[in-house]
């Protein structure tokens, strides 16, 4: 099977994918599309990777960023971390097989997974700065966004990063703008050894299947797809030679799925938050109308005055004196 | 009639001491007679106070449903409003922090308290002649004060660990998850506080007056914190009598 991560520019490059293809918008809600994208998918294959950094450095390029200079701390990762400018990172893990005792050097691109559920996009308050295209991309758009972090929170693979300099969150975008006019991601198409391919997510799910097979017929009885179901499934997957503990690639989540907390967030707090405060707003209405104001009689204020008449040391009231204040 | 029978029922008069008064109280007393509650400084940061949390409701109510977020427009936007909560946060914890100091003396507990609590429907009602006399603050009063109080540590120290520019990198995400969660929460609380004080304040007839003015008629004194009158006649600050030294 070929994939081809890097097909000719096409004469005519109209957009292929574009708002009318929301299937969801953060903090609102769209039409149903009228037409269904092809769900597209990036496959990245572990046991091909050498740590070549080409896709980070593609990755830079296409999106015209710029790292600042960072500091060796003897590990190959670098930057140390995702950053507002990198969208995607070589992490790298010297991992010593238990059964072996051979040492293997693990290399995971790391960036967004562009979940089917994302939860990013049920953080974030900001309506349109999150959104989702029915072929499964997740973008942020910029625009919208106010820098407020909760995208951080919802993501179950911590990915989204604020920027300090202009305070709004970014990470991988697939490439919308390269997938919308028919071409693949940067990053697919600077790998030299074709670790990263991109085409459709069935595609990508035949292709990862016969580089399975060809891995266990090499001895890695555990070598798998990485498609999470706990997130409704990736458009990013990996395929791993030790997929049954994805934590050893730099802790990628065994079991990702968007946090209990954020759920009860976003959801009961939310919704019955809303429902409490109306109510106790209803209530005041509701118990001034029942039993009106509570005022004070006049025979209060001669209890007042009687009581400072009498209390000792009183001077004698002159009823013709007006209080000074 | 005695100090000991009013609307028709008869019960002693409760003990008063000068400790159930505030500095700033004063009786002043003529053809009728009106109680200084409030010194402007105590006004002053009331309103200082109300106004913060006011704007923090909205900017807060603006980021936590989305049926609410064009509240952000009256802030300049969803970056602004992102930008300023907190700022409102922090004038709000120290503003509160005066109140505080002010009020917490007299808003500690008291006998009376359970029993008024207890006659709650009673309070509804209207019932004054049912409840126990109670002091400057009666036991819902002291309910609003506390709660706010330790809503408002929750608030502050939930929402510093969620402001972005310059405290989230020192906590896990799964911390921040925690903090967010209970932020929410903890505002939906104190909003809740809040409508109860504000109705108390509007439906308890003459009592605007003790933020705006800074008095209250003895009347109102008298119906709703009569043991606080009764101390103040004895032993506070009177137009008709001069002050004691200061000590």
């Amino acid at each position: 099977m070929t994939i081809n991560v890097n097909p000719p520019v096409a004469a005519d490059t109209t957009m292929q994918m574009g708002p009318q293809d929301y299937i969801r918008r953060s903090a609102s809600s769209v039409p149903a599309p009228a037409r269904q994208l092809e769900p597209v998918a990036k496959l990245i294959d572990v046991s091909k990777c050498i740590g070549c950094k080409a896709c980070q450095s593609a990755c830079l390029e296409w999106n015209d960023l710029r790292e600042e200079v960072g500091v060796n701390t003897g590990v190959y990762d670098n930057p140390h971390d995702l950053t507002p400018n990198t969208f995607t990172l070589m992490r790298f893990t010297e991992w010593v097989n238990p059964e072996t005792d051979n040492l293997e050097w693990l290399i995971r691109k790391d960036g967004c997974m562009h979940c089917a559920d994302p939860g990013c996009l049920k953080a974030c308050p900001a309506p349109g700065a999150i959104v989702q295209y029915s072929n499964g991309v997740v973008d942020f758009v910029k625009e919208n966004c106010i820098g407020c972090g909760y995208c951080v929170k919802g993501c179950p693979f911590d990915i989204p990063r604020i920027s300090k300099v202009d305070n709004r969150s970014y990470k991988c975008t697939l490439c919308s703008d390269r997938i919308a006019v028919g071409q693949g991601p940067a990053c697919a198409k600077a790998c030299p050894t074709k670790a990263i391919v991109f085409g459709t997510k069935e595609e990508m799910k035949a292709h990862a299947a016969e580089r399975i097979e060809d891995l266990k017929s090499r001895g890695y009885s555990n070598a798998g797809l990485y498609d999470p179901p706990g997130v409704g499934g990736t458009h990013v997957m990996y395929v791993l030679h030790h997929a049954d503990k994805p934590s050893i690639y730099a802790g990628l989540p065994d079991d990702p799925r968007i946090s209990p907390l954020v759920e009860a967030w976003k959801g009961v707090t939310k919704y019955a938050g809303l429902a409490l405060m109306g109510f106790a707003a209803a209530a005041g209405f509701v118990h001034m109308a029942v039993s009106g104001r509570n005022r004070v009689t006049v025979e209060d204020d001669e209890e007042a005055r009687r009581l400072a008449e009498r209390a000792p040391g009183a001077a004698p009231l002159d009823p013709s004196k007006e209080p000074s204040a | 009639m005695t100090d000991g029978t009013m609307h028709g029922h008869n019960r002693p008069a409760p003990h008063v001491t000068k400790a159930d008064i505030d500095r700033g109280d004063r009786l002043h007393v003529g053809r009728e007679v009106i109680v200084d509650r409030y010194t402007k400084w105590a006004r002053l940061n009331h309103w200082v106070t109300a106004i913060s949390l006011i704007l923090l409701a909205l900017s807060g109510l603006a980021l936590f449903h989305p049926s609410l977020f064009w509240l952000t427009n009256l802030f300049g936007g969803g970056q602004m409003t992102r930008m300023l909560h907190p700022w409102f946060g922090v004038v709000l914890f120290f503003s509160f922090a005066g109140l505080f100091i002010r009020f917490f003396r007299l808003n500690l507990p008291a006998r009376e308290d359970a029993q008024w609590a207890a006659r709650i429907g009673d309070v509804l009602k209207g019932n004054e002649e049912k409840l126990p006399e109670v002091g400057k603050y009666n036991a819902g009063q002291k309910f609003v004060f506390w709660a706010m109080s330790v809503l408002i540590m929750i608030l502050i120290a939930s929402g510093l660990g969620i402001w972005e520019e310059y405290f989230t990198q020192y906590l896990t995400i799964e911390q921040l998850r925690i903090a967010v969660l209970v932020h929410s929460i903890a505002a939906v609380a104190i909003i809740c506080v809040w409508i109860i004080h504000v109705y108390a304040a509007f439906w308890v007839q003459g009592t605007l007056s003790a933020m705006t003015r800074g008095t209250v008629s003895g009347g109102w004194a008298w119906r709703h914190h009569r043991k606080w009158l009764r101390a103040l006649a004895a032993y506070g600050k009177r137009d008709d009598r001069p002050d004691e030294p200061k000590s």
